[in-house]
């Protein structure tokens, strides 16, 4: 990471104001007014939009290999989902996902 | 439920969220091992811990940071995570809207999906609650969790530094990030969505600045929107 400490503190505070603001927003500001159902369906879809996009990349071209696809990370990646999928539970996906890594890099290390 | 003991109602929402410490504590703790791994102080990562607590966005923040993306780019993709707080705060204003505003800027520091939801299905199964029994166990479920999550983010800042780079911490953060979506993947619509932010953003992970996220994300809403829709017109 090349930022500097200006620019940390800069994400810092902009995300604390930020996340304020959006927590504040109708509790504190807008009031109690419905809002409308289209805006209402597109927040539903936030984190499912953001977060899928962001972690692709990551798991498709890992930076600890210098971007070269990686069987035990690709593995411990489908193991998380689908134990996340059929458990529906985040902390046994993580545990079961952490488990495949480590038992794929000792395997294929 | 007793109404006798106005404290029982912090206790019973502290109780409530109490499970969600097996959540709360091993993601706190992460984050402070990836942040500090990624180069932030212990300063800047209890800085940021403290002041946003959101632990989706901060690991979104973290990463784009370690992409070298620019600052905006960094806040509008980590704000974007957070966009479905606005929702939260929506849904309580008919329930907390009525406090004082400074108990409303407090519970606006402390609404995270726990807190929200905890309290959400509380207030809609006892619709006797008074506006201050709400408050009592609004605030009773952070009371555990918050301080929680300051002290395992420390934990992890500490620690950070002594793990070696065998332990594959790298992809720790795609492994939490997998275990967060699954199980939000509960209809055809969120599948799409998911799908469209993938495909989106690896086509365009060649342009500079993590703008191809951001487009991934907008398209990715709009599908998501989109089928949901077409599901219920499809409905008889």
């Amino acid at each position: 990471m090349s930022m500097s400490t200006g620019e940390i503190w800069t994400v810092i505070a902009g995300l604390a104001i930020g996340t304020f603001l959006i927590r504040f927003s109708f509790l504190g500001i807008v009031g109690n007014r419905p809002l409308p159902a289209w805006l209402l369906r597109l927040l539903r879809y936030t984190p499912v939009a953001v977060l899928p996009g962001l972690v692709a990349p990551l798991v498709l071209w890992p930076a600890a290999t210098d971007g070269a696809a990686d069987p035990a990370r690709l593995l411990a990646a489908l193991a998380t989902l689908v134990i996340g999928l059929v458990v529906r539970n985040m902390l046994f996906a993580i545990l079961g996902g952490a488990a495949t890594l480590y038992t794929m890099l000792w395997l294929l290390g | 439920m007793s109404r006798s003991n106005p404290k029982s109602l912090v206790w019973l929402g502290a109780r409530d969220a109490a499970p969600f410490l097996l959540v709360i504590l091993p993601f706190a703790l992460l984050f402070g091992v990836v942040a500090t791994e990624a180069g932030l102080n212990l300063v800047e990562v209890m800085g940021m811990s403290v002041l946003v607590i959101a632990g989706a966005a901060q690991f979104a923040a973290l990463q784009q940071m370690v992409g070298d993306a620019p600052v905006v780019m960094v806040l509008a993709t980590a704000l974007a995570v957070n966009l479905r707080m606005a929702m939260y705060s929506a849904s309580l204003t008919p329930y907390l809207g009525a406090a004082p505003l400074w108990q409303r800027a407090i519970a606006s520091y402390v609404m995270v999906d726990q807190s929200y939801m905890l309290s959400i299905a509380k207030y809609e199964t006892d619709p006797e609650m008074t506006l201050s029994e709400r408050l009592r166990y609004y605030f009773g479920t952070m009371i555990l969790i918050g301080p929680m999550w300051y002290v395992a983010s420390f934990v992890g800042a500490v620690v950070g530094k002594a793990i070696p780079p065998e332990f594959a911490l790298d992809f720790a953060v795609p492994i939490t990030f997998l275990a967060m979506i699954a199980p939000m993947l509960r209809t055809l619509a969120h599948v799409a969505a998911a799908a469209t932010s993938v495909i989106v953003a690896l086509l365009l992970a060649g342009l500079p600045f993590g703008a191809g996220l951001l487009i991934a994300a907008a398209l990715a809403m709009a599908v998501g929107a989109g089928v949901e829709v077409a599901m219920e017109r499809a409905r008889p």
